[in-house]
């Protein structure tokens, strides 16, 4: 088992390619312009280390047993810690680190792995995690609840993405419904195990340093947590 | 167990030569990578020889860039859950089949499994010549050269700066574990992962806010200023650089209008 799998060179044809990298470059256009009024050069050490953080979390593998072993994605965590602007810059940077010194994800797939990775995860995690929250109070148990609930979203989002993209620039060989259902359906359990490991992320967290939550920020939900500590 | 990384993760990926290759400014590198990359992937599985000649030319730029083969093998397992992927295209493939063997698999499952297989390959070994002759800082620079926005580029300056901090912080962690009877067996062992791994975001986190007012209180401001001093690269060079994304998109358009097998 091997999640997170980056899309490598060739997977999806050249100019589906290239568009997701239009694509890519606008989504983060959009967190870098949202996360502004509290990530910019001067503070973007921090999030550097959180984006660290990501990195390290998503190469730990957990033992699933019979030999086989799952990973974290960490888009969900990645929004839920530093919020929705900031998180999916942080994975961009992972990605982008991998792509280019790891040869994790083609280079011309950068793209398409920062759509699948990074945007589309966090478009789904952040509103549902904010939504649960919201509606059901910010106790520990909601909030483990809630980081559960949007781990898994994330992944299934992530693995319908995959599907789209393969329906527009894949290998005509397989039959696109064939492939959609099995990669969702796959990811539908995968999805659990990412739902549990950002559950239990998120919980030991908040429980420690619980205004490092920054889903759970009450007035300041759009405000970012990467802040000065001054 | 925490497996897989030596405690020096970046330095294992620059190899340290003299070349030409390794001179060249890491933007350059980085564009000439893409654009050869981007040719790779248009052109058509069924042009094995183009597949062919693009192998040719990579293992001339290893050999340019005095990097072993052996160097560079071990790094093409990233592709292995894609293998499995590519394995799967011939069985499930649709549309006419051929008999290999035994069994019938389908022919356009086939050549889509070829071509996956051939082009991951050739890209990995195109990003693993590109880490292995740039350092981190030159990587860095190159990124701020191509105007990536201010902001990614400190992020990825920290991260490739912290990164091996913060890796052995998690080793140190797991040693910690184990030393008091903890084994990592099986869903069970989760919570107390799940546990550590919030720990270790506390401190990569703390460890963000002190750096960062470190750096503030010697007079960072949002750039780096030894980054900014860099000469402007040659037209000579550009014009050596982009011969290799040159050779590379000819075979492409070769392969495209040549069509496959026959051609």
């Amino acid at each position: 088992m091997g999640w997170p799998m980056h899309v490598p060179d060739g997977f999806i044809d050249a100019p589906v390619s290239l568009a997701a990298g239009g694509v890519a470059v606008i989504g983060v256009a959009v967190c870098l312009r949202g996360a502004r009024r509290s990530l910019d050069e001067a503070t973007a050490p921090l999030a550097g280390l959180v984006a660290v953080f990501i990195f390290a979390a998503q190469m730990f593998n957990f033992p699933v047993g019979l030999g086989t072993s799952g990973h974290l994605m960490g888009a969900a965590l990645a929004a839920i810690l530093i919020g929705p602007y900031a998180g999916p810059l942080a994975v961009t940077v992972v990605l982008m680190i991998q792509a280019l010194l790891f040869a994790d994800g083609g280079i011309t797939a950068l793209g398409l792995n920062i759509i699948n990775m990074a945007l589309v995860p966090t478009l789904v995690a952040w509103p549902v995690f904010r939504l649960v929250v919201r509606s059901l109070g910010n106790s520990r148990a909601v909030v483990i609840g809630a980081a559960a609930v949007a781990g898994w979203l994330s992944i299934v989002a992530s693995s319908l993405a995959f599907a789209f993209e393969y329906w527009l620039g894949g290998t005509t060989a397989l039959d696109v419904g064939a492939v959609t259902l099995a990669m969702v359906g796959v990811h539908v359990v995968i999805g659990l195990v990412e739902g549990l490991i950002t559950a239990l992320i998120v919980g030991a967290v908040f429980a420690l340093r619980p205004d490092l939550v920054a889903g759970v920020k009450r007035r300041r939900a759009e405000q970012e947590s990467v802040e000065v500590a001054a | 167990m925490p497996t897989t990384t030596s405690s020096v993760l970046t330095e294992r990926l620059y190899v340290s030569r003299e070349s030409r290759i390794h001179g060249l400014p890491a933007h350059v590198k980085i564009l000439v990578v893409l654009g050869s990359v981007v040719a790779i992937v248009a052109t058509p599985p069924t042009a094995v020889w183009a597949f062919l000649l693009y192998f040719v030319l990579v293992r001339l730029l290893l050999l340019a860039a005095h990097i072993p083969f052996r160097t560079v093998a071990p790094r093409l397992l990233v592709e292995l859950p894609f293998v499995v992927f590519a394995l799967l295209l011939p069985v499930f493939g649709t549309g006419p089949r051929v008999s290999v063997g035994p069994v019938t698999l389908s022919e356009a499952g086939l050549w889509a499994a070829w071509g996956l297989l051939a082009k991951a390959t050739l890209g990995v070994m195109l990003s693993v010549i590109l880490a292995s002759t740039t350092s981190t800082a030159d990587f860095v620079n190159g990124l701020q050269r191509l105007r990536l926005p201010e902001v990614l580029v400190q992020m990825t300056a920290a991260m490739v700066r912290y990164v091996n901090v913060v890796v052995d912080e998690w080793h140190r962690m797991s040693r910690a574990r184990e030393a008091r009877g903890f084994e990592a067996r099986g869903p069970r062992a989760w919570p107390m992962l799940g546990r550590s791994l919030g720990a270790l975001f506390i401190r990569a986190y703390e460890r963000g806010e002190r750096v960062h007012l470190a750096m503030l209180a010697r007079g960072y401001s949002g750039r780096m200023p030894e980054l900014d001093s860099r000469a402007t690269v040659p037209l000579a060079t550009w014009l050596a650089a982009a011969s290799v994304p040159v050779c590379f998109a000819v075979v492409a358009v070769l392969a495209n209008m040549l069509g496959g097998l026959g051609g």
